[in-house]
């Protein structure tokens, strides 16, 4: 066992749901071995049906994207870019040429965003706030009206499709909301081996990371940041990310926007419109009658 | 085979083309993954989800838009005493709003049957909740807007009773155009309010395009119906000119590679050609008085752009490039805002 062992706050039981704290994941590809236990785990412990399967071609993940049927997803990158201190040589025609190539592995989840998109368009009031910050769809409430889909700037949530178990409505990550109500971590973080997911107090974790950031740019990672836009309307989210390099890399976003800051002018446009109508109509029919 | 025969070159131009671009892509061949992936951010995956919504949404905007403004129509007539159009206008809305409107609404759920669940919150901050609001008070106002207004045309109670019920039937009926216009113009609200970039590129131009269209549907299917005023062929000018100034501003208010979808895809194309549908050639049908062509025109223009503009989003949701260049505007939009 890598890190704490059983002291690790992978391992030990907890009582952040009674005792309202905000929680989080931390992943970090700089130790993950893409061993899928994570995607395993979560279907496993989540019930999540099996969706198919087709090879993507794309290095090792046939996984593909999160989805309604996909809460934890591994990403495989080919870059061709050095690893830390990686010791790079020629390669191909060209005896000049530095041939650097790393393999990044990330598991990608739900942001459990600060203001969440999915959370504010919601129409049935079926996605709400946990005690723990994170974001949770009720089941039973939502009716599937798809709202949430084009209203996530992660591309997240989903609406499942038949014939799978429960199909119609949306789905993404629970945050494992029912094993933390026992005082137990989610079932991605409990399994992971080399604690490339940690789950934790958002404060902790958020310390972790930037000492963590801090120690790999030392060890030669230049391209070592996180991924946790603060700065932008979704003002930071809850399971945030050590990437190396840039992250339209791993299909992040590197600005997202809640959607609801669209809200002003489009209502203004809309409601000018409206009184547009009705002065048109008038004119109609007191001067064409 | 000599060295220099055209298949043998072509081998040459494979090898040149491998080494100088690290993929060669041809027929039946899909080089999605290594060595290095030269698609655009995660092996061209997109980055938001495309929109899951069928066919039922497009036709929900045409007919909801067509039927709430039809009871703007209602409104101008009852004012007017044109009671036999404000009879037609309130049917059309009633059939539109009350009827189609909801069993496409519903038919779009992924749990039909969980529809209700819409009122178990109100949240102004959802455009979604706010149209499902919208649309229930519009259907609670249209319907006995209707019943009081037949009632009254009928001359079914005597006197007073009558009186009454005239009054009633104004009230709702006035009522109904209110959460008419709401009814026909959210919907752009609706879509541009999301993460789609196609979509939010364009939010105010498409309440604009959703209530005018409206308006102008209503119009053209009185015209239809027999009701050749004055009046309505006004508002049919009105809208077609309004839907042409949009043609125009959609055209110029391009944004490169964000909305992409709409400038170069063929989805983009549905929505030019029911722009010149229900835009110029309405108007210069109705400038040579082919009233019903004009209609025709406007109805088919409304419900085509309609369905161009829920395609383009889908289309624009799987884009990554779009959605990695539309955030530029998206910070500023939030900058903006961040500073009041």
């Amino acid at each position: 066992m890598i890190g704490e062992g059983i002291q690790s706050t992978n391992q030990r039981k907890h009582s952040y749901v009674q005792d309202r704290v905000e929680v989080g994941f931390f992943t970090d590809p700089s130790v993950c071995i893409g061993c899928k236990a994570c995607e395993v785990a979560c279907k496993e412990w989540n019930q999540v049906p099996d969706d198919g399967f087709t090879w993507s071609g794309n290095s090792y993940d046939n996984t593909g994207h999160l989805g309604a049927s996909t809460w934890r997803h591994v990403m495989f990158l080919e870059q061709d870019r050095p690893k830390g201190n990686q010791v790079t040589g020629p390669m191909g025609l060209d005896p000049q040429s530095e041939d650097p190539f790393r393999w990044v592995f990330l598991s990608d989840v739900c942001k459990h965003c600060e203001e969440a998109g999915c959370l504010e368009a919601c129409p049935t009031g079926s996605i709400v706030r946990t005690e723990v910050g994170s974001v949770l769809v009720q089941n039973d409430v939502c009716n599937g009206c798809g709202y949430c889909v084009v209203s996530c700037p992660f591309g997240v949530i989903d609406r499942r499709p038949e014939p799978l178990l429960d199909a119609g409505g949306a789905f993404k990550c629970t945050f494992c909301y029912d094993r933390q109500k026992s005082g137990l971590v989610p079932a991605c973080a409990k399994v992971c081996p080399t604690e490339s997911i940690v789950f934790g107090r958002l404060d902790d974790l958020r310390a972790r990371g930037a000492a963590r950031v801090q120690q790999l740019q030392q060890s030669g990672y230049n391209d070592a940041q996180l991924y946790d836009p603060t700065e932008t309307s979704v003002r930071g989210i809850h399971a945030f990310f050590l990437i190396l390099g840039e992250p339209e890399a791993y299909g992040l976003p590197p600005k997202p926007q809640i959607p609801t800051i669209y809200l002003k002018s489009a209502w203004t446009s809309a409601f000018a419109t409206a009184i547009a109508s009705i002065i048109a109509t008038l004119v109609g029919f007191a001067f064409f009658s | 085979m000599t060295p220099n025969s055209p298949s043998e070159k072509r081998l040459e131009e494979l090898r040149e083309q491998a080494w100088k671009e690290g993929v060669v892509p041809g027929k039946g061949v899909d080089v999605a993954g290594g060595p290095i992936p030269r698609k655009p951010g995660y092996y061209g995956q997109a980055v938001v989800k495309p929109p899951v919504w069928t066919w039922q949404v497009p036709l929900y905007f045409f007919f909801g838009g067509m039927a709430g403004m039809s009871a703007v129509i209602a409104s101008g007539a009852i004012i007017s005493h044109h009671v036999d159009l404000a009879r037609w206008a309130m049917w059309v809305a009633a059939i539109g709003g009350a009827v189609l409107s909801p069993i496409l609404l519903i038919m779009d759920l992924g749990r039909p049957r969980l529809f209700l669940n819409m009122l178990r919150v109100f949240k102004h901050r959802s455009a979604m909740s706010m149209g499902a609001w919208i649309l229930s008070a519009f259907g609670a106002c249209v319907v006995p807007g209707l019943v009081a207004l037949e009632l009254h045309a009928h001359q079914i109670f005597p006197g007073t009773l009558d009186q009454i019920l005239w009054v009633a039937a104004a009230i709702f009926i006035f009522g109904s155009a209110i959460f008419g216009t709401l009814l026909a113009t959210y919907t752009g609200v609706l879509i541009g309010a999301t993460a789609i970039p196609a979509w939010f590129l364009h939010r105010t131009l498409l309440p604009i395009h959703f209530g005018t269209a409206g308006l102008g549907s209503a119009a053209a299917l009185l015209e239809l119906l027999g009701h050749r005023i004055p009046a309505l062929n006004f508002l049919g000018f009105y809208a077609a000119g309004v839907e042409t100034a949009l043609l125009i501003w959609l055209s110029i208010n391009k944004h490169g590679k964000a909305d992409r979808a709409i400038h170069e895809h063929g989805s983009g194309w549905l929505i030019r050609i029911g722009e010149v549908l229900n835009g110029p050639l309405a108007i210069v049908l109705r400038l040579f008085s082919l009233v019903p062509f004009a209609a025709v025109s406007f109805l088919l223009g409304s419900l085509i752009s309609r369905i161009g503009w829920i395609l383009v989003g889908k289309v624009s949701g799987s884009d990554p490039e779009s959605v990695f260049a539309a955030e530029q505007h998206a910070s500023s939009v939030f900058s903006f805002e961040n500073a009041k």
